[in-house]
C-alpha cells in the first residue's frame, strides 16, 4: 500500500510518500502506526506520541482501531489546522 | 420541493472574490432572503509573522469539504453552498477561506456557515506553518481545544 505523510510527520520521516509491506498482523491504523515506528529512528520520532496522529484511509478519516481492509492508501497527520 | 443544492467547493492556490462568489449564488433568484459570507484570513499575529504556509492533502482536501457542505445541507434549509479554501503561501492580510451560505431566512444562512466553518478547521486535511519575519521557519500552528469544542457541539 502506498503511506503518505503530512506536515511535521512528513518532516520528520524525511518523505512526502512511499510505498509500504506491512506483515499480515498489521490489521488495524492503530497497528500500522506501531509498525512504522518500529521502522527506523525518523519513524519513530514522527510517531512518538500515537495518540495525536491521525489516519485516513483512501482519503477519509479513520480511528485508530479502524481496520485497514483493502485500503491502498493510508495517510499520517497531525490535527489539521486549516480554516 | 426544492431542487437539490449542489455544493461549489474548490481548494486552490489563487485568491478568490468573495462578493463574486456570493453573487453567483443569488444571481436570477428571488427565493433567497439570506446570505452569509465568511471570509478567513492571514493574521500578523502581532507582526512577526511574514507568512503562513498552508499544507494540505490534495484530493481529500476537496472531498471532506464537500462532506461537510453536503451535511449542512441535509441539516438546513439551504439554497447555496459555497467553499473556497486556499492553500501555498499566504502573506498576512490575505484570504485564506471562503464560506457562503444562502438559505431563505438568515438563522439556517448563519448557522450552517458557523457549522461548516468550525467543521473545516477540525476536519478538513490542511496544516499551516507559520514563517517569521526574522527569516526563520517558525513551527507548525498547534491545533486548539477550542476548535475540537466548537465542532464538538454541533453532535454529529
Amino acid at each position: 500500500m502506498k503511506a503518505i505523510y503530512f506536515a511535521w510527520v512528513r518532516e520528520r520521516i524525511g518523505k512526502t510518500e512511499e510505498d509500504i509491506s506491512p506483515p499480515a498482523q498489521v490489521r488495524t491504523a492503530g497497528e500500522l502506526i506501531a509498525w512504522l515506528s518500529a521502522q527506523g529512528e525518523e519513524y519513530a520520532y514522527a510517531f512518538e506520541n500515537p495518540s495525536v496522529i491521525r489516519v485516513a484511509l483512501d482519503r477519509a478519516h479513520v480511528k485508530h482501531d479502524a481496520p485497514l481492509g483493502e485500503a491502498r492508501e493510508a495517510a499520517f497527520f497531525p490535527p489539521m489546522t486549516g480554516g | 420541493m426544492t431542487a437539490q443544492v449542489m455544493p461549489t467547493v474548490r481548494v486552490q492556490a489563487d485568491d478568490f472574490d468573495a462578493a463574486a462568489e456570493a453573487a453567483l449564488l443569488t444571481q436570477g433568484r428571488t427565493d433567497i432572503g439570506a446570505v452569509v459570507t465568511f471570509t478567513g484570513l492571514c493574521r500578523d499575529e502581532g507582526g512577526r509573522l511574514a507568512a503562513l504556509e498552508l499544507e494540505h492533502y490534495p484530493g481529500m482536501a476537496e472531498e471532506e469539504i464537500s462532506r461537510v457542505a453536503a451535511q449542512a445541507c441535509a441539516r438546513w434549509p439551504l439554497q447555496g453552498v459555497t467553499a473556497i479554501h486556499r492553500f501555498g503561501k499566504i502573506a498576512p492580510g490575505a484570504q485564506i477561506v471562503l464560506v457562503v451560505t444562502a438559505s431563505s431566512h438568515r438563522v439556517a444562512a448563519f448557522e450552517a456557515a458557523t457549522f461548516l466553518m468550525d467543521y473545516l478547521k477540525t476536519r478538513a486535511p490542511f496544516w499551516k506553518k507559520e514563517h517569521h519575519k526574522n527569516g526563520t521557519s517558525g513551527e507548525w500552528v498547534a491545533a486548539t481545544e477550542a476548535d475540537d469544542v466548537a465542532a464538538g457541539r454541533w453532535g454529529t
